[in-house]
C-alpha cells in the first residue's frame, strides 16, 4: 500500500488525478475502519491531513463553506448559530474521539446511508464543492448520493468543501439508536424551517438506499402552512397536518430489515421523529427563538 | 537480642496494620489501566518473534474436502502453515468434554472454525497467506434449535460420543440433561388457585471483554515452551496444552500476562494451542493477537436459552409448584455446558421456597457458536424467567410483587429443591425490603434547574430523539441465587505460597499463586489478608504462573474464596511457625507466650490484650519462613442424574434490584434512570472493590436486557461481530447504581465472606426488564428488549 501525503491543496489534486484509485482518508474514523476489518485494501491511500485549507470554514452572506476537513467538534463549537441542525448531528456522531476525528467531508467521501451529517445537509440545503486538476463543479447534495456508499465524485476528484445554508429559522435533528450514545442510526431524521421562502425541508438517513429528502412530505407541508396562514398567524400546527407530514415522511421511506433494525420500525420511527421535530422547530418559530436543548 | 520487652521499657501497645481487610484499598493497576498504560498480552514483545494468524471457517457446518496450503506457504516470509494433519500429538481438548479440535479435521461445525494457522514474520503477511490457503467446503444443513438437533434426520454433531454424559442423554446432540424432581407437581397442581404458564426467550450474550485474545509462545531450550498469556485458569490451559503439543506438564510454562477483562471468555483455550504449535514447528516466539472481529469468534459465549415456566399458587400468594424445561443452545462444542445445565437445573425456580418441583434443563449441541462460561452461567437465563413468573403471579393475585417474593422468599434453614439444607444467611426478604424502602429518583429528572431539557438524561440520549413526549417511567424488582465455586463434587482448591522475610530490616510478605487477576480484585485482597494474618506493612504479590499450585479458575465468584482463603490459610501457618520459633526462643521470658490467642500485628507478636511481646523481623531473622498449602472448600456431591437430589453448591449468593426505567412509549427506547442494589457479601474484604463488582454485575445485566445480543441467522453465521453492531452499555446507558452491602457471615467460609461477582449480574436484569413491562403494560418475553417489541413494528 503507498501513502501519499500531499502538503497541499494543489498538490493532493495532483497525486489523486495520478492514483486515481486512491481513497482520501482525513480523519480515518471510516476508511481504517474498513481497513481494520479487512473490507478493503486500497492499493494507494491519500493522507489530506496536510492539506491546511481543508479545516477552514468561512461564513458568507447567505451560505458557510465548510472545508472537507473540518472535524465534528470544531462544528459544534464554532458553528453552532449558522449550522444548528448539522451541530445537533454532529453531536451525534460516534464518541467525543471520533468527533475530533471526523470530518462532514469523510461522511459525504462514504456515502453511507448511515452517515450522520447527510440528513442535516439536505434540510439546511447544501452544496458539495468537488474539484480536480480539471476544474471546480458544485453539485446540490441530492444529487451527491448515487447509490449505497456511492457518490458522484469522479475518480480523479476530491472533496473541497460543502457549501451549507446558514440557518434563517429553527432546525433539528434526531436519530434513533439502541443505546444513548455512541450508535449508529437505526434512521435519522432531520428538519429545517425556512421562513425567508415559507419552506420547510427536510432529511432522512439510515431508511433507503441513499439519504433522501421527503418531497411528497415537504410540498404537502409547505402548501398546507401557506393555505392556513401558518407563516403569518405562527398558529400551532393542526395535528393532523403534523400527522400527515409525519405518515409522508414514514412513506418516503425504502428501508431494509437488518441486524440494527427492522424495515417497519425504522419506517415507524421516522414518522415519530418527523412529528416531534417539526413541533420542536415550529415551537420555537412561533416563540422566535431557539429552543433551549442542553447536548453535552 | 532474641529476648522478650527488654526489661525496663515501657510495654508497647500495638496499632492496627494498615490495608488489612476490610479496608477500601486502590488497585495498583487503576490508574494505569485508565491513563492507557497498563501492558495487556496484547501488548507483548519479543525479538525474532513471529506472528500467528489462523484462518478460519466461512461456513457453520460442512464437510471439508481438502486443504491445499501450497500457495500460503511459498509467501515469503511465511515460516509456518498449520493444518490439522500437522498436529504432533492429540487432536482434540475441552474443558470438561475433550471434543474441540485443535485445527477442523474433515468438518466445520460453526461459523468461525479454526481450520489452519500460519506464521510469518509480520502480521498482514501472514493473513495474506493465510487467503491463499484453499479449502474446498461442502455445505451441510445447520442444527440451529432443538427441533432441527433432534429431528429424526438430524445429522448427529459428534457421532460416536464416549463420554460421562453420552450414557444419559435423550439424543446424541444433547451434551446433558439434569432434571431437578422434588414433591408431588401433579397433585399441587390441583390445589392450585392461579396458574401461570409462558414460554421466555434469552438472546447469547458477549462477554465483551475490552482486551482481545492474545499471547506469546516462546520456544525453550528443553523442548519445553513458555506461554505468556491472558487467561483464566492457568493450569487448566495447561493441562489442556500439554496433551496437544505431546509434552510432559513441567515443559509447558505458563505465566499470566495482562488480562483486559474475562468474564468467563477466558476459561476454554483460544489461541494458546495455535501459538504453542507455531512456535515449537518454527523454533521462534509466536505471537496471537486477535482483532475485534476475530475475538467475537475466538470465544464461547452466555447460552442462549428458551424456557418454558409453570407456576402455581394458592388465593393467598403461597407458591404450591414450578414446573419448568430449560433448554440451552450449548453450540458446536461442549464447553463448560454441563456445568452450566447443573446451575441451570438446580437453581431453576430462585430464592423461594416451594415444595413440589419438576424441573428439566438441557443443553444442545447444534452449529451456532459455542457457548460456555459467561458471569451468572446457567443461573442468568433462569433467573430472567422465574422473575418474570413472580410478576405474573404476582398479578394474577392482585399483590404487590415484592410482597409476593417476601412471602416465598427463602431463609437460612430452607431446602433447595435439590434437597440442599440452605445452612447460612440467607435474607431474601429483607434485600428487597431494602431496595425497595429506597426514595424514587424525582418525576422528569431530565429537567435541568432553569427548566430547560438534558437529552442525556432522556431515552435515546444524545441522539435527542425526544424532549419528553411518549416517555412513561416503569419500576421493578428482581431477586436472584447464585451458587459461589464449582460444584457437584468437583475436588475444587487453591494453592498459596507464602514467604516471610526480612529486607532492610523490615517484615515482608510475598504471596505467590497462581490466581488470575482478570480485574476481580484479587491483588488488592491476598495483600490485605496477607498483612490481616501476619501483621506485615509490606507485602510482595508476584505474579501469577504455573510454578505454583493451582489457584482453580478466576470464574464461579469463586477466588476471594478460595485463593483468597489459600492466602489466609497459609498465612496462618507461616503465623503459627513464627509462634513456634518465638516460644521456643523467648517462651521462658514471658508468661504471655504460653497462651493461645498470641496474634501478629504491626510487625509485633501481641497478646489479645494488645501487649507487646515480640518483633516479627528478630524472630524471623535471617531464617525466612516459605511455605505452599492448599485450600479446599467443604466438599460437595454430585446431584442425581434423575432426580437432582443431592449436596451439589458450597454457597449460596443473592442480590436484588430495583430497576427505575424511562421508555420513550412511541420510539421504543429505554433509559435506565436508577438501578439500585442490594448484596449479602458476608464479609466485605475491599469494599470498594465490593461495590465495583456489583456496579459492573448489575451493568452488564442492564446490557442483556436491553441491547447485548450475538444475532445468528442465515445458517448459523453470526451477523454482528463488531462493537459496531454488537452494543454494550456506554456511561450514559449506565444509571446511578446506590449499593447497599449486607454482612451476614456464613460460618463455612474464610471470614465468613460469600462470593459478589456474578449475583448482580443475575436480578439486574429481569428487574430492569419488569420495570420496561411496567411502563408500557406489554408481556416482554424475550430479552434483549429491541425497539419493535416495544413498539409492534
Amino acid at each position: 500500500m503507498d501513502f501519499l501525503r500531499p502538503a497541499g491543496w494543489r498538490e493532493a489534486l495532483a497525486a489523486k488525478a495520478e492514483h486515481p484509485t486512491a481513497v482520501p482518508i482525513a480523519g480515518g474514523t471510516d476508511v481504517m475502519v474498513e481497513i481494520n476489518f479487512d473490507h478493503r485494501r486500497p492499493d494507494v491511500l491519500l493522507d489530506l491531513n496536510r492539506v491546511a485549507e481543508l479545516t477552514e470554514w468561512e461564513v458568507g452572506e447567505r451560505t458557510v463553506r465548510l472545508g472537507a476537513g473540518v472535524p465534528y467538534t470544531r462544528i459544534i463549537e464554532e458553528l453552532r448559530t449558522e449550522l444548528p441542525g448539522l451541530a445537533l448531528a454532529s453531536h451525534t456522531v460516534g464518541s467525543p474521539q471520533i468527533r475530533n476525528r471526523g470530518t462532514v467531508g469523510g461522511n459525504l467521501g462514504a456515502a453511507s446511508p448511515a452517515g450522520d451529517s447527510h440528513p442535516a445537509l439536505l434540510a439546511a440545503g447544501a452544496e458539495v464543492e468537488v474539484e480536480s486538476v480539471r476544474g471546480t463543479r458544485m453539485i446540490p447534495v441530492e444529487e451527491f448520493y448515487t447509490g449505497v456508499k456511492r457518490n458522484a465524485l469522479e475518480p480523479d476528484e476530491l472533496i473541497r468543501a460543502v457549501h451549507i445554508q446558514k440557518a434563517e429559522g429553527p432546525q433539528q435533528f434526531s436519530k434513533v439508536g439502541t443505546r444513548n450514545a455512541m450508535v449508529i442510526a437505526v434512521c435519522a431524521f432531520a428538519v429545517a424551517l425556512h421562513p425567508r421562502t415559507r419552506t420547510v425541508r427536510t432529511g432522512i438517513g439510515s431508511a433507503a438506499p441513499t439519504p433522501i429528502r421527503a418531497r411528497a412530505a415537504e410540498d404537502f407541508l409547505n402548501a398546507a402552512l401557506a393555505d392556513g396562514g401558518f407563516w403569518d398567524s405562527g398558529a400551532i400546527i393542526t395535528p393532523s397536518v403534523a400527522r400527515q407530514f409525519a405518515e409522508l415522511c414514514a412513506g418516503a421511506c425504502n428501508p431494509i430489515d437488518d441486524v440494527r433494525g427492522s424495515a417497519a420500525y425504522r419506517r415507524h420511527a421516522v414518522s415519530v421523529m418527523a412529528r416531534r421535530t417539526l413541533g420542536w422547530t415550529w415551537q420555537a418559530y412561533r416563540e422566535g427563538n431557539g429552543r433551549t436543548v442542553q447536548c453535552a | 537480642m532474641g529476648a522478650g520487652p527488654t526489661p525496663g521499657k515501657i510495654t508497647q501497645t500495638s496499632t492496627a496494620t494498615r490495608g488489612a481487610i476490610g479496608e477500601s484499598t486502590l488497585r495498583p493497576d487503576g490508574t494505569l489501566k485508565v491513563t492507557g498504560e497498563f501492558a495487556y498480552s496484547s501488548d507483548l514483545w519479543h525479538e525474532d518473534m513471529l506472528w500467528g494468524f489462523t484462518l478460519r471457517s466461512p461456513h457453520a457446518h460442512a464437510e471439508i474436502r481438502s486443504v491445499d496450503t501450497a500457495e500460503a506457504l511459498a509467501v515469503p516470509g511465511v515460516h509456518a502453515v498449520m493444518t490439522h494433519d500437522d498436529l504432533p500429538a492429540a487432536t482434540h481438548y475441552g474443558l470438561e468434554i475433550k471434543d474441540q479440535p485443535v485445527l477442523a479435521k474433515d468438518r466445520v461445525r460453526y461459523h468461525g472454525e479454526a481450520v489452519a494457522i500460519v506464521a510469518a514474520d509480520h502480521p498482514e503477511t501472514a493473513r495474506r497467506a493465510a487467503a491463499k490457503i484453499k479449502v474446498e467446503y461442502a455445505e451441510l444443513p445447520p442444527v440451529v434449535d432443538e427441533a432441527t438437533a433432534t429431528a429424526a434426520d438430524a445429522p448427529v454433531l459428534h457421532p460416536g460420543r464416549a463420554d460421562h454424559h453420552a450414557g444419559h442423554v435423550p439424543h446424541p446432540n444433547i451434551v446433558h440433561r439434569q432434571p431437578v424432581r422434588r414433591g408431588d407437581v401433579i397433585a399441587a397442581r390441583t390445589r392450585a388457585d392461579v396458574v401461570v404458564r409462558r414460554d421466555y426467550e434469552v438472546g447469547m450474550q458477549d462477554q465483551a471483554f475490552l482486551g482481545p485474545e492474545s499471547g506469546l509462545a516462546v520456544p525453550a531450550e528443553d523442548g519445553g515452551v513458555d506461554l505468556y498469556i491472558a487467561t483464566q485458569w492457568l493450569h487448566v490451559d495447561r493441562d489442556q496444552l500439554a496433551p496437544v503439543l505431546g509434552l510432559p506438564a513441567d515443559k509447558v510454562r505458563l505465566t499470566l500476562s495482562g488480562v483486559g477483562g474475562a468474564f468467563g471468555a477466558r476459561e476454554d483455550l483460544s489461541m494458546q494451542a495455535h501459538a504453542c504449535l507455531l512456535a515449537l514447528r518454527t523454533g521462534r516466539p509466536v505471537k496471537i493477537v486477535y482483532n475485534r472481529y476475530e475475538s467475537f469468534f475466538g470465544h464461547v459465549h452466555r447460552h442462549p436459552a428458551k424456557l418454558t415456566y409453570e407456576h402455581g399458587a394458592t388465593r393467598d400468594g403461597q407458591l404450591l409448584y414450578v414446573q419448568c424445561r430449560i433448554v440451552l443452545d450449548g453450540g458446536a462444542y461442549a464447553s463448560s455446558s454441563p456445568a452450566v445445565v447443573g446451575n441451570a437445573a438446580s437453581l431453576a425456580i430462585g430464592p423461594y421456597v416451594v415444595d413440589h418441583v419438576d424441573v428439566e434443563a438441557i443443553a444442545l449441541y447444534s452449529n451456532n457458536p459455542p457457548c460456555g462460561a459467561m458471569r451468572g452461567f446457567g443461573a442468568v437465563q433462569a433467573c430472567f424467567a422465574y422473575e418474570a413468573q413472580m410478576d405474573a403471579v404476582a398479578a394474577e393475585l392482585g399483590m404487590d410483587p415484592v410482597e409476593f417474593r417476601q412471602r416465598n422468599a427463602m431463609s437460612q434453614g430452607a431446602v433447595m429443591p435439590t434437597g440442599q439444607l440452605v445452612d447460612s444467611p440467607a435474607p431474601v426478604a429483607e434485600l428487597l425490603r431494602r431496595v425497595k424502602a429506597l426514595p424514587m429518583p424525582p418525576e422528569r429528572q431530565w429537567l435541568t434547574a432553569d427548566d430547560s431539557t438534558d437529552v442525556r438524561a432522556l431515552p435515546g440520549g444524545l441522539s435527542n430523539t425526544t424532549h419528553g413526549e411518549g416517555v412513561v417511567r416503569g419500576v421493578g424488582y428482581a431477586v436472584g441465587i447464585k451458587n459461589v465455586g464449582f460444584s457437584e463434587g468437583f475436588d475444587d482448591y487453591s494453592t498459596a505460597r507464602i514467604r516471610l522475610e526480612v529486607i532492610n530490616g523490615e517484615p515482608v510478605a510475598l504471596v505467590h499463586t497462581a490466581m488470575a487477576e482478570v480485574g476481580q480484585g484479587g491483588v488488592t485482597v491476598h495483600a490485605q489478608i496477607a498483612r490481616t494474618e501476619l501483621g506485615v506493612s509490606q507485602v510482595t504479590i508476584l505474579p501469577a504462573d504455573t510454578q505454583v499450585g493451582s489457584a482453580g479458575s478466576t470464574s464461579a465468584s469463586r477466588q476471594t474464596y478460595m485463593t483468597g482463603g489459600a492466602v489466609r490459610h497459609t498465612c496462618q501457618a507461616v503465623r503459627e511457625e513464627v509462634l513456634r520459633r518465638g516460644r521456643e526462643r523467648s517462651g521462658s521470658y514471658h508468661p504471655a507466650w504460653a497462651t493461645a490467642e498470641l496474634l501478629l500485628e504491626g510487625g509485633k507478636v501481641v497478646t489479645d490484650g494488645g501487649e507487646v511481646i515480640g518483633d516479627l523481623a528478630e524472630i524471623v531473622g535471617e531464617e525466612p519462613i516459605e511455605l505452599e498449602l492448599e485450600f479446599r472448600h467443604r466438599p460437595t456431591e454430585p446431584f442425581d442424574l434423575e432426580t437432582g437430589q443431592g449436596f451439589g453448591h458450597v454457597q449460596y449468593s443473592f442480590c436484588a434490584h430495583r430497576a427505575v426505567v424511562e421508555v420513550d412509549t412511541e420510539l421504543g427506547l429505554v433509559k435506565v434512570i436508577e438501578l439500585a442494589a442490594a448484596q449479602d457479601v458476608g464479609k466485605a474484604l475491599n469494599p470498594l472493590s465490593v461495590v465495583g463488582q456489583i456496579q459492573g454485575g448489575s451493568t452488564q445485566g442492564l446490557g442483556l436486557a436491553v441491547m447485548e445480543e450475538i444475532v445468528v441467522s442465515d445458517g448459523a453465521r453470526v451477523r454482528n461481530p463488531s462493537f459496531t453492531d454488537y452494543l454494550i452499555p456506554t456511561i450514559l446507558d449506565t444509571p446511578t447504581i446506590p449499593v447497599d452491602v449486607l454482612e451476614l457471615a456464613d460460618d463455612h467460609a474464610p471470614y465468613g465472606l460469600r462470593g459478589v461477582g456474578e449475583a448482580p449480574t443475575l436480578s439486574s436484569t429481569p428487574a430492569v426488564v419488569a420495570a420496561v413491562r411496567a411502563a408500557t403494560g406489554l408481556p416482554l418475553k424475550r430479552v434483549p428488549i429491541r425497539p419493535e417489541h416495544l413498539t409492534g413494528t
